[in-house]
């Protein structure tokens, strides 16, 4: 066997873009030194051909004719140039290589059997430029060291990954005879992420089993008793003080979130908080499941990665409820620190947060589109608390058959797994990203980021879905956190389980048993067949080249049997392994922050205030964003994220259509503002809640079907004084469920996102609450857009405007926090939402916009621009309450439940006849002259600004 | 009247098979999303169909570059059984990464046998970034049987690699005489234009190529998505009467199938 090296180079005149995009980035930090960056793209393939057939490889497949050009061997750097320095980019042994095993297709079809492929970056970089500055170069821009190794200038290649077979050793742990002492220790040198309680009770366990536990069975138990697996935080007992007066909860999930899902009963709530995702009903055919994860610790490590398994790993969750649903969206929302940080300011172990928000970006990009699947929904969140613990909350929604929303395994049944091949990848996952960062974890967690592999996972669903409509399987999940052994575990719960684990395919020789249960490789289902319909559901997935292998079988005695090679490596009781965790006591403690409103002075104009608010990371246009993310596959696009009359307006809401001969639509929207939870968490889980809400309600959403879900992001909650918020925000959660009679179908919480710098000093994200909605448009034909549609149309605001500037954007910019955070009148909120559906539904409504962060002047600058229109608007028509006097607080207060309307001049009495219960005024109207303009209610123009300006204000801050 | 089966081909990574079929469906044709394995292992079963689409989205991964894998599957399994497939009058649609597939099989802008010689290609958009966005699209040429000459359309184009480009200026104008260009990216007068109207700096503002005999055709943006008039982006405005221009590529396919096969 010979190993090739081919090096595929730019042709000279044609654009090396990625060359170029390196050299921006080298720039961005700024080295300037360097002139200029060459990428080429190198294949090491080990194969037995000849010279001529390594010409025909190259030129047929590896290179393009017109625009590239190869070379066979090791290239040297440019002559004549300035000094080159040559840097390569190697994966680390062991990570995923998707290309390489596209390339080993390829040469297949070209008849030829290789036996290993690699693939790697070379880097030519021209200027004179230090060893100190090239190490820096690769380090911070061309290769995340968690899962590659830089070769600077150096002609060795790295060595082959072959790599020796496992030869099977027993391990056992001894856990009975030791003190608490060696119990932490045990958790700790194990990475077990287990507390002092849950060791004593697995202790006890062994004890009275009068036996010790191996390896596995230890690794099993801290996987699934993860606070990432069982919510061990939002299900304990606890013990509460709000300002002095105690409360307490026996469950605290169960009395306040499910608490409101429960009260409510809606009967097209088909399963809530069961399966992998929540479902609705959709139509009298079609159910619709929704589940937002997130995937903070992997993305911090390594942003694109990290957040390209975040979507795959949730992509999974509707194709694992139920019998399994069909993905037909994806929202993602993400909390960085700000993009401009300088460096010196960013902690050792932490990437800067442009680099993660580009990382983030492109990896959710490349693995949703790749999969097909339209991102529709999103927002971005800036705050620097979020630096060292970026948030990246991703979100599927998938359509299934009604009848197809329930598993059903039983005692008989084999258990196949689907999809890629097990590797080392992913170990400890889901107890990693149950603790705490600390600047170390770079190096020492970095076997806990899984690659990804979109095309694995797309070839996976297609053949599982034709094996659903053939009803060959009897039940299905996702291998995520927790890999083979939460799947396995969760699925035979009820049941047993025997798993020969020698038999799950492997990327590469030399992973141990306990590594094969653990891992997290990515793209991979477990699936329960009747061994009767195992040829058939197997030939289903050969026939598209995608593995299936039985693993075990599903018993009936409860028990839990892992084998290696014919040898019991473990055996756990299923009750013991999924009830046997500790109930937890937690104390909680709130105390209102002692804040109070900055002293502004009033002025005559506001335009620089609007200015800034509109410019600000925030609030400022994602288009930059937005459009990488392919949001109209599948063509199901009714209601874009961008809007208006040049396409860039910012939408409140997406609609899609699930289903492509049904007038049917689906709505979906997100709402989170973490800076009110500086001031109250209660009243942020609220504004959160109704944000949502509103935001389905302005596109055409019904208000008598919309469901939430939850995503809490919170800091080290063995503190009570962070508990406490998140007990707040669970409160809400439940009065805001039960005001709107809105039910919560599915949450997730991620904890301990507290960073440790390397002086101890410790940085927690501020308390983040997450609410993700979706409800059903009726007729997608009456769905309304933010962007104003015509001069002379008239515009109103329906709900009332109160001095609510606390956590506004308005004191953001002026760098203050306020204490009048905006409450939400549950009694009334709920009309004004209906109100505005039902004026919506009787097509009185030629556009809506929720009016939200930086209130009501952002609002109509926005809607103004978007619909490249004038407005003219009057504050003396401006509804509010009576100690709302200020100009500044009418123009930029973020009181809940408003909603700016345009409706067209026939149908003034018919809408207002509509809102005759709820407060609203005319705020002004629509004008052809491109200004907007805002007449105080002294009669003083204190906005007064060209369209163009405050467009050019929204979209440079991204304009990169 | 002729019953128009048109085949729409799948492999791993495809993914705007579903839509596509759908799109087909409802210009009138019967449509099937096959797999490649399951043509490879027959090439007869093309016999029955009258038009071949390649689908959008990222056959393979797009790694090495986009549509490169299938296509050297084409090259290597089926050139010989689309070659005749042409020959017989019919037709075959690539849309997006199908029109990178036809281009790098060698299949558009035709000369088969030339076909490691490539002399035009697609390759990374100027942006350096994948992107979705809306684009005008003017017709250059009488000749090929999925268009209207003279009608300016809209579609959106959602792709990272979309920019034609040449191997030099010769064969530009070889395309130019040869009326291979189907259509050229212009803003909403017509006119050609820099980035954005260009999205991705394709020479000559090329969006679509069709080959000598005007049956193929292929093209980044994607038809398939503007079918319904809710599909356009500014629908909402109800400015003027939408026509789903998409519509117009497959109910031509469909109308020369039943005039002429």
């Amino acid at each position: 066997m010979r190993q090739w090296r081919f090096e595929v180079f730019n042709r000279s005149g044609f654009a090396d873009v990625h060359g170029q995009s390196v050299l921006e980035d080298i720039t961005e930090l700024g080295l300037d030194m360097v002139e200029a960056v060459q990428s080429a793209k190198v294949f090491l393939i080990e194969a037995d051909f000849d010279e001529s057939f390594a010409r025909r490889v190259a030129t047929e497949l590896l290179s393009d004719a017109v625009c590239e050009e190869y070379y066979i061997g090791r290239s040297k750097a440019p002559a004549g140039l300035a000094k080159a320095t040559l840097i390569e980019v190697h994966l680390k042994s062991g990570v995923t290589d998707p290309v390489a095993q596209s390339v080993m297709t390829a040469l297949a079809d070209m008849g030829v059997k290789t036996d290993n492929v690699r693939t790697a970056r070379k880097y030519v970089l021209l200027g004179e430029i230090k060893q100190s500055k090239a190490e820096m170069i690769a380090k911070r821009v061309l290769a995340n060291d968690c899962i590659e190794d830089c070769i600077i200038g150096d002609e060795a290649e790295p060595p082959s990954p072959h790599l020796k077979p496992y030869e099977l050793e027993v391990l056992h742990w001894p856990i009975r005879q030791l003190d608490d002492k060696g119990l932490e220790a045990l958790s700790k040198d194990k990475d077990l992420f287990l507390n002092l309680i849950e060791m004593r009770t697995i202790q006890k366990h062994y004890v009275d089993l009068g036996r010790e536990p191996t390896d596995i069975e230890l690794e099993t138990l801290a996987q699934t008793w993860s606070e990432h697996c069982v919510h061990k935080t939002l299900k304990s007992s606890v013990d509460m003080s709000v300002e002095g007066e105690e409360i307490h909860f026996d469950n605290l999930l169960k009395e306040t979130v499910f608490k409101a899902t429960k009260d409510l009963d809606k009967d097209w709530c088909i399963s809530v908080f069961a399966d992998n995702a929540g479902v609705v009903e959709f139509d009298e055919d079609s159910a619709i499941c929704f589940k937002v994860e997130t995937h903070n610790h992997p993305s911090a490590l390594d942003p694109y990665g990290g957040s390209a398994t975040g979507i795959g790993g949730v992509i999974r969750d509707p194709m694992g409820t139920g019998m399994g649903a069909r993905p037909i969206a994806n929202t993602d929302i993400f909390c960085f620190g700000r993009p401009d940080m300088s460096l010196e300011d960013v902690p050792k172990g932490v990437l800067h947060p442009r680099r993660i928000m580009k990382g983030v970006v492109s990896g959710v990009r490349d693995y949703g589109n790749r999969m097909g699947i339209p991102t529709v929904n999103g927002a971005i969140y800036f705050d620097d608390r979020y630096l060292a613990n970026p948030l990246v909350y991703c979100g599927n929604i998938g359509i299934m058959d009604k009848d197809k929303c329930f598993k059903n395994a039983q005692p008989g049944n084999l258990i196949v797994m689907v999809g890629g091949r097990i590797g080392r990848d992913g170990i400890h996952g889901a107890t990693f990203s149950s603790g705490e960062m600390t600047h170390e974890h770079e190096t020492i967690f970095s076997h806990a980021v899984q690659i990804g592999n979109p095309i694995t996972e797309k070839k996976m669903l297609d053949v599982l879905v034709r094996a659903n409509e053939a009803g060959l399987y009897e039940a299905i999940t996702d291998c995520g956190a927790g890999g083979l052994s939460s799947a396995v575990g969760e699925m035979g719960q009820e049941l047993g389980a025997e798993v020969d684990l020698e038999k799950a395919p492997l990327k590469y020789a030399g992973l141990n048993y306990t590594e094969i249960w653990i891992s997290e490789a990515q793209e991979r289902m477990v699936i329960a067949v009747k061994p009767e319909n195992l040829a058939a559901i197997q030939k289903i997935f050969d026939d598209e080249n995608v593995e299936s292998t039985v693993v075990g079988k599903f018993t009936n005695d409860k028990k839990l049997i892992l084998r290696y090679q014919g040898r019991q490596v473990g055996e756990l009781g299923m009750d013991f392994l999924h009830d046997g965790v500790p109930k937890y006591s937690r104390k909680a403690v709130w105390t209102s922050p002692k804040l109070h409103e900055p002293s502004i002075s009033e002025k005559d104009s506001y335009n620089d205030e609007l200015l800034a608010i509109l410019s600000s990371y925030n609030v400022a246009s994602k288009e930059w964003v937005i459009r990488q993310y392919d949001h109209e596959v599948q063509g199901g696009s009714v209601i874009k994220p961008l809007t208006g009359v040049s396409n860039d307006g910012p939408s409140d809401a997406a609609v899609i259509q699930p289903k492509l001969g049904s007038n049917r639509g689906l709505a979906i929207s997100c709402g989170m503002n973490p800076v009110y939870g500086d001031i109250d968490p209660y009243w942020m889980a609220l504004a959160g809640i109704e944000e949502a809400i509103r935001n389905v309600v302005c596109v055409g959403g019904r208000f008598d079907r919309i469901a939430v879900l939850d995503n809490y992001c919170w800091g080290d909650c063995t503190r009570p004084e962070t508990f406490g918020p998140l007990v707040r925000a669970s409160q809400a959660c439940y009065d805001g469920g039960m005001a709107f009679s809105v039910p919560f179908i599915s949450g997730k919480d991620s904890l301990n996102n507290v960073f440790s710098c390397e002086d101890g000093s410790r940085i927690s994200i501020p308390s983040t609450l997450l609410i993700s909605a979706i409800s059903i448009v009726d007729d997608i034909g009456k769905c309304v857009t933010m962007d104003a549609k015509k001069a002379s149309n008239n515009l109103f605001v329906v709900g009332q405007t109160k001095d609510e500037l606390g956590g506004s954007h308005y004191y953001r910019v002026k760098g203050e926090l306020g204490a009048n955070v905006p409450k939400l009148d549950l009694a009334l909120a709920p009309r004004i939402a209906s109100s505005i559906a039902e004026a919506i539904a009787s097509g009185l409504v030629v556009s809506c916009h929720d009016c939200s962060e930086g209130g009501l002047a952002v609002c109509l600058a926005e809607m103004a621009f978007a619909g490249g229109l004038g407005i003219e608007a009057d504050l003396r028509g401006l509804p509010k309450s009576k100690d709302c006097r200020r100009t500044d607080a009418q123009l930029f207060s973020e009181s809940n439940s408003r909603y700016v309307v345009e409706v067209e001049p026939d149908n003034y009495d018919a809408f207002a006849r509509l809102m005759l219960k709820v407060p609203f005024g005319q705020i002004g109207r629509v004008t052809e002259e491109k200004k907007f303009v805002v007449k105080s209610e002294d009669g003083g123009n204190v906005i007064d600004i060209d369209i163009e300006t405050l467009k050019n204000a929204w979209q440079k801050t991204f304009d990169w | 009247m002729t019953e128009v089966r048109a085949i729409v081909l799948r492999a791993a990574g495809i993914n705007c098979d579903m839509e596509t079929e759908y799109a087909l469906e409802l210009a009138g044709t019967k449509a099937q999303r096959v797999h490649v394995n399951r043509i490879i292992e027959d090439v007869d079963m093309l016999k029955d169909y009258q038009i071949i689409v390649f689908p959008g989205g990222f056959s393979y991964g797009d790694d090495v570059a986009a549509g490169k894998i299938l296509a050297n599957q084409v090259i290597h399994h089926l050139s010989e059984a689309v070659r005749k497939f042409i020959e017989a009058g019919k037709l075959v649609l690539g849309i997006c990464n199908g029109f990178q597939v036809l281009v790098k099989a060698g299949i558009l802008p035709g000369g088969g046998a030339k076909r490691h010689q490539n002399e035009v290609t697609i390759t990374y958009n100027d942006s350096g970034k994948f992107e979705d966005r809306w684009v005008y699209l003017a017709p250059q040429t009488g000749k090929c049987v999925f268009i209207e000459p003279g009608r300016r359309i809209y579609l959106p184009i959602a792709h990272a690699e979309g920019k034609v480009v040449v191997r030099n200026e010769a064969i530009l104008d070889n395309l130019k005489s040869a009326d291979c260009i189907a259509f050229k990216y212009v803003d909403k007068n017509g006119e050609e234009g820099d980035y954005p109207v260009n999205p991705n700096g394709s020479v000559a503002s090329i969006a679509g190529l069709t080959d000598a005999t005007g049956r193929v055709l292929g093209l980044m943006p994607h038809p398939e998505r503007f079918i319904r008039p809710t599909q356009h982006p500014r629908w909402t405005r109800r400015e003027d009467k939408v026509c789903a221009d998409g519509t117009m590529i497959f109910n031509n396919a469909v109308k020369y199938v039943r005039e002429n096969l």
